[in-house]
This record gives structure tokens, C-alpha cells and sequence, in this order.
């Protein structure tokens, strides 16, 4: 069965135990979720979920239907990538002891629309928006460089037009 | 809004919902809740293992249709339940166990008797919660009942930390709560109704199997109507036994790993299979491939989840069966005959009636299983209750015995735990003491939970156990000598416990009929006693079950003999 990389999102309410059970159900069928990423809503009582997982199409479907029947889960919807925006953010702390190399990273971080953050004299720290692809690519770009450390929000994901969840 | 502590909210959430009897033990963070049921008339009924209060409240749960409660303390009385709940929620009882905690202030300090119960129950439940003030307890009991025993039912579990139980606030009652996220689909959709008539209506060999969804949603005299009307035999699965009477003339016996010839063989050879209420567990379907190849399936079941999650459909109906199948008839009668009772399908029916039949079982001169439990059934009014055990025993009561009304075959079906049936029956006597209440079981499972017996007693809950006893764990015993060459490892049993003294022990009667008069005798005496009595029949140790369909396979390659 072909594995792709699906997104779903959904509404949860926003207390404790939700998120566990919510992760049990890719668990179980021993799915690593790829990222997650959640935070409160217009509505604080509810919270927005978006979680990426590699996974079969099938049994993709059967857990967002296992998940839709959660008491706690409002609404759950596998995004069409075709109709949605996906954007990640990354944190990446770069080693510029280097001159020749700090110069390269400001380079890279201009070329992805990136912000510093922070500049110490031996290390900088960027952020860079994008979707996950281009965050990939960024962090392969600067990583000859040195990369310190880095982190990852994981994606978060809107439907285009008047679509909601 | 009145002012009380959070156990006396607690018991008087409990009176709203009409709770009878509560099957529990006692225990430090449950304490406050005990001493609560000084002030009510709501039955506590002491079991000796929380294991066993569950599967009372399950039994209760199943041969009433009301929500069974039980309920225990925190740590070691929590995770006696697990066993429990988990039996109960795989084959959609309504439980509700309540489970005393350690004080808020002491949670995950790994405290004395502290377990995280709702962690361990997340996925064996269908819904936890642990209250946090005690004004939430009157909001949380009625969640927790209305969530059991609503869509497909299951079990929920509540947690209450002992502050929350002693500390006074004002309380407000609710009639009604509701989720945002909890939705039921009762009424199906007319395109979906629509859709399978259209099936239905073209079907030269149409064939029915139901399951337990059939009897939870009391759609029994609907599903005859249907069947009846389109002259479709009818297989049910373990949990649906019970839906239709095994005397009907369109009853082909149960399906699946130890199903009848004829109800296999049918589901091969159908070209519309109708399931009702049921889950295409592996012992039901054996090889997925292969199930009922010739057929278009049409599935029926309250939880869209459900749906094709084992077994492709061609269309389905989510809603609630007996709902759907009044729906589905409606239509039919429009456009389609009523079916003949000499069509070529009920013909081929009867042909693999005749077949397959299997010659009326004999205790000669030692008993067989087979006729022990025919000699049961002849004895028993029909309106009795069978719970069973797991294993052997179960596959024979489920062949043999003959049960003519639904909820009156009680059975541990997806988790298959041993030790069920017992206080179960104990659970069904408490909601029917009307009835004659049956434990078909074998000595491995009695031996799990046999400690009821002094609930049994003590509580004046008399049951019949009739333990078919071959000294052995039969069901495994029998894998051993079919697939692994008769090399037996962990299934012999010994010589002990002697059953007729351990009955005894616990204040109960215990009995080893030695033939067939003897059984017979014991069983009607069994009947007439107000004490639980224990029949003790000695088996052959290497009697097999059959038919048989080994694991893997598809259903018509049964093995009828080694």
C-alpha cells in the first residue's frame, strides 16, 4: 500500500487528556506522526489541531473516521494539498565563528525571506517561514555551514476560499 | 442548586439515572462514596475481585439493556477493572465504572495506592474522565451514562479524586448534557436506505448476518420481518446469536471460525449479504479475501468507523439497525415480491441443511460435550439465560445450545476473556432474578473468577454453573493437537480443584453426575435450589470442537473432523 504524507486538521476541545488520546489513535496502529502542531481558536474553549502523518491512504481514512467519533474532537478533515496552505516555521542556530560563513548564512537567510533573530559574535539565530519542502531545502543549504541546533513548529494548515473545518 | 458534598451528589446522580444496584468493592479512596450509600436504597452489591464487579455489571448491562455500574477504589481496584471494562467496551455494553482516587493535591506524587487510571483506560474505554471539582460530579455521572448507552454503546469510566468526594458545594443537576463532539446518527440517510433497497430488490440470493447491533438496538422482530420477506436465510455472528430464534426455518446456525456448515457455506454462495449491527471481526469472516466472494455486501452499523475498515462494501447505511431495516423493508415492499419459500436459494438452503446435518449428539457411555449442553437446553425453559465462559465450551453452547430470544445468550465475543462468565451470570440474575440464569463453562475460565461464588452466595444470587471439565485449557489444548502435533505445553490442568467441595466450601451446592439421568436430575434440582450449585461434568479430555475453520482460512474450507 503506497505511504504519502496526508494532513489532517481538526477541532478539539481545549483541556488536558485531549491530545493523548488523539496521538493513541496513530499510535495504535503504530503510525510515527510526523508533526503536530496545536493552539486555541477564535474560541479559547476549542483548539485547532493539525497533525502529518506518513501513512497508508486507507487506514488514513479509518482513523479520521475513529477520530471524528472522539467525543472530545469536534471535527476532523483530511486536507486536499491541492486546496490548502501549508506553512512551518524553523528556529536554526548557525556556527559563524567563521566570517566567510556568516556571510553565507546571511545569503541563505535573505534568499528565504528569513529573519535573525539573534547575533552573537560567534553564532546567529534565523527563523524562516515556509512550506515544509522549503524548510527542508533551506535547512540542507545551510547545514555544510553548521548548524548548531535547530527546531522545527511542525506544519500548520489553512483550506483556501471560503472553506472551513 | 443544593448545597452537599461531592459523595452525596454522586449517589444522587446515581437515583436520577434509576441505578438499581451497583456492583463494587470498597477501599480507602472510595471511602466517602461508600459511606454515601448509608442515605440511599440503591443496592451495593460486594463482589470479591473488581474484575468480577465488572463483568457483573456487564452481565447486568446485557440481559437488561440498561447501563450496568460498577465500581472501585483507586490503584489495584482501578486496574482490576481493566480487564473488565475492556470486555465490555469491544463488544458494546453499556458499563459505567467509577473508580475512587487519591486526593487532587497528591496526584502523580506516586502516592500510596495511586494509579493514572484514565491514561491506562484511554483506549479500552469509550470515554474517561476524571472530575476535578465536586460540582462537576452531578455533570459527569449523567455524561457518562448518556454516553454509554447511546450510538454504539460501550463502556465509560469516571475517576474521583477522594477531595472531590468529601468537599461540599452547591450542586446543580442537569436533565440534559451535551458535546459538541458527540453526535449520533440515529436516523439513517433515505439516499443510503435508498441505495440498498435498490440492492436488495435484485437479489436472487439474498442472505442476512447479524450481529450484535441487532440486539442492542431491539431489532430482533424488524430483522425477522425483513428476512421473512425476502426469503433470505440468516447467520449471526457470536454477539448476534440470540437475534433470531434458532428454530426459524431461515436460520442457518452462527458463522465464522466455529460457525455451522450451512451458515459458511451460505455466506460463500450469497450474491447480496446484508450485515446488520456487525464488525467483521477475523473468527467471523476467517480469510478477508475470501469472504463471501461472490457476494455485493451491504453493511448496516450505527458507527460510521465501521465501515469498510475490515471488509469492502458496496454500500452501507449508518444509522441505527432497527431504524435502517424498517427503512430497507418499506422500500422493498414496493418493488419487489415477497420471496418464495420453493426458490432455487432456499432450496440449496436446505440442501446444505441437510448435508451438513450433524447427527444428534450421544453420551456413550462418557459424556460429550455436544449433548450435555442438548440436554440442558431440553431442560431450561426458553426464556432462560446462557452466559458462557471462553473457549471450547463457548463454541459448543454457541453450536448447540438453541436460544430463542435476544438477550438470553450472554457471551464474552471480541476479547474472549475467561473468567466471564460466571459473575456475568451473576450480573444478568441481579437485572433478571425472575430467570433461570446458566454459566456454560469449563474449568480453566471457572477457575479465573470462581471467587464470585461467595458473592453468589452471600448476595442470594443463585446460578446454575454447568462446567464442562476436561482437565484442560480445551481451546488451546485443542490448536496443540490440530496444528502443533500434539506437543501440549501450558494446558493441563491437573487433577484439582475438586469442584463439588470448592462449591461447597463457599456455601454452595456441588455436584459430578456420573450419566446422563443424573445430569438431568441435577440441572431441574439445580433449578428448584436458592443457592448457586455447581455441576461438575467430567469430559474427554481430547474431544475436539467442529466444525472448525483453522485461522487464516476462508469459511468453507471447515474441517468437520481431525
Amino acid at each position: 500500500m503506497e505511504q504519502t504524507i496526508s494532513t489532517i486538521a481538526f477541532l478539539v476541545e481545549n483541556k488536558p487528556g485531549v491530545l493523548f488520546n488523539v496521538t493513541n489513535l496513530f499510535r495504535r496502529r503504530g503510525f510515527n506522526i510526523e508533526s503536530i502542531t496545536v493552539g486555541p481558536v477564535e474560541n479559547q474553549e476549542l483548539a485547532r489541531m493539525t497533525v502529518s502523518v506518513k501513512a497508508d491512504t486507507k487506514v488514513i481514512n479509518q482513523i479520521v473516521e475513529q477520530l471524528d467519533k472522539m467525543v472530545d474532537v469536534i471535527k476532523v478533515k483530511r486536507l486536499d494539498p491541492m486546496r490548502t496552505v501549508m506553512r512551518e516555521m524553523v528556529l536554526i542556530k548557525i556556527n559563524t565563528i567563521d566570517p566567510m560563513s556568516r556571510e553565507e548564512a546571511l545569503k541563505c537567510v535573505n534568499e528565504y525571506h528569513g529573519l535573525i533573530l539573534n547575533i552573537e559574535p560567534d553564532s546567529i539565530v534565523v527563523e524562516v517561514t515556509g512550506e515544509p519542502n522549503t524548510i527542508d531545502e533551506f535547512v540542507r543549504k545551510v547545514q555544510p555551514l553548521g548548524v548548531i541546533e535547530l527546531s522545527r513548529t511542525g506544519v500548520t494548515a489553512l483550506e483556501k476560499g471560503h472553506l472551513k473545518l | 442548586m443544593v448545597f452537599m458534598t461531592g459523595a452525596e451528589a454522586f449517589i444522587k446522580s446515581l437515583e436520577k439515572e434509576n441505578v438499581e444496584i451497583v456492583f463494587g468493592l470498597s477501599g480507602g479512596a472510595i471511602l466517602p462514596i461508600c459511606d454515601a450509600f448509608n442515605e440511599s436504597n440503591i443496592r451495593f452489591l460486594l463482589a470479591r475481585h473488581e474484575q468480577g464487579a465488572a463483568h457483573m455489571a456487564d452481565g447486568y448491562a446485557r440481559a437488561s439493556g440498561k447501563v450496568g455500574v460498577c465500581l472501585a477504589t483507586s490503584g489495584p481496584g482501578a486496574t482490576n477493572l481493566v480487564t473488565g471494562i475492556a470486555t465490555a467496551n469491544i463488544d458494546s455494553s453499556p458499563v459505567v465504572a467509577f473508580t475512587g482516587q487519591v486526593p487532587k493535591d497528591l496526584i502523580g506524587r506516586d502516592a500510596f495506592q495511586e494509579v493514572d487510571i484514565i491514561g491506562v483506560s484511554a483506549s479500552i474505554t469509550k470515554y474517561n474522565i476524571q472530575v476535578r471539582n465536586p460540582n462537576e460530579i452531578p455533570y459527569a455521572v449523567k455524561a457518562a451514562f448518556d454516553i454509554s448507552n447511546t450510538g454504539r454503546k460501550g463502556s465509560v469510566l469516571v475517576d474521583i479524586p477522594k477531595d472531590v468526594q468529601t468537599s461540599a458545594e452547591e450542586m446543580h443537576f442537569p436533565d440534559k448534557v451535551a458535546f459538541k463532539g458527540y453526535r449520533i446518527i440515529g436516523e439513517p440517510d433515505p439516499r443510503e436506505l435508498d441505495w440498498a433497497a435498490t440492492l436488495l430488490a435484485r437479489a436472487q440470493k439474498p442472505m442476512i448476518m447479524a450481529g450484535g447491533g441487532v440486539i442492542a438496538s431491539n431489532a430482533s422482530s424488524e430483522l425477522l420481518k425483513l428476512a421473512e420477506f425476502m426469503m433470505a436465510p440468516v447467520a449471526t455472528t457470536l454477539m448476534g446469536k440470540g437475534a433470531i430464534p434458532s428454530d426459524h426455518p431461515l436460520y442457518a446456525g452462527g458463522c465464522g471460525m466455529h460457525g455451522t456448515c450451512e451458515a459458511n457455506s451460505l455466506i460463500g454462495e450469497a450474491d447480496v449479504l446484508l450485515v446488520v449491527g456487525a464488525r467483521f471481526s477475523d473468527r467471523t469472516t476467517g480469510s478477508i479475501q475470501e469472504f463471501s466472494a461472490n457476494s455485493k455486501i451491504v453493511h448496516i452499523d450505527i458507527d460510521r468507523s465501521e465501515i469498510d475498515k475490515n471488509v469492502e462494501t458496496v454500500t452501507r447505511v449508518v444509522g441505527d439497525a432497527k431504524l435502517a431495516l424498517k427503512g430497507i423493508l418499506k422500500r422493498l415492499e414496493k418493488v419487489r415480491e415477497t420471496g418464495s419459500p420453493d426458490s432455487p436459494w432456499i432450496k440449496k438452503m436446505k440442501e446444505f441443511r441437510e448435508k451438513y446435518a450433524i447427527p444428534e449428539p450421544r453420551d456413550n457411555p462418557h459424556f460429550k460435550a455436544p449433548s450435555v449442553i442438548k440436554t440442558l437446553r431440553k431442560i431450561l425453559p426458553r426464556n432462560a439465560i446462557v452466559t458462557t465462559e471462553v473457549g471450547q465450551c463457548q463454541m459448543w453452547a454457541a453450536l448447540y445450545f438453541d436460544t430463542y430470544a435476544p438477550r438470553t445468550f450472554l457471551t464474552s465475543g471480541g476479547l474472549g476473556t475467561m473468567g466471564w462468565g460466571f459473575p456475568a451470570a451473576i450480573g444478568a440474575k441481579a437485572a433478571r432474578p425472575d430467570v433461570t440464569v446458566v454459566d456454560i463453562a469449563g474449568d480453566g475460565s471457572f477457575g479465573m473468577t470462581e471467587n464470585s461464588l461467595a458473592t453468589s452466595v452471600e448476595e442470594e444470587l443463585p446460578v446454575i454453573v454447568l462446567i464442562l471439565n476436561n482437565r484442560m485449557l480445551g481451546m488451546v489444548a485443542q490448536w496443540q493437537r490440530i496444528f502443533y502435533g500434539r506437543r501440549y505445553v501450558a494446558v493441563k490442568l491437573g487433577k484439582t480443584p475438586d469442584f463439588v467441595k470448592l462449591a461447597e466450601a463457599y456455601g454452595a451446592t456441588g455436584i459430578r453426575p456420573g450419566d446422563t439421568m443424573e445430569l438431568e436430575k441435577a440441572i431441574k434440582d439445580a433449578m428448584d435450589s436458592e443457592v448457586t450449585t455447581v455441576i461438575d461434568v467430567p469430559i474427554d479430555p481430547e474431544e475436539n470442537v467442529f466444525p472448525m475453520v483453522p485461522p487464516g482460512r476462508g469459511l468453507k474450507d471447515f474441517l468437520v473432523e481431525a
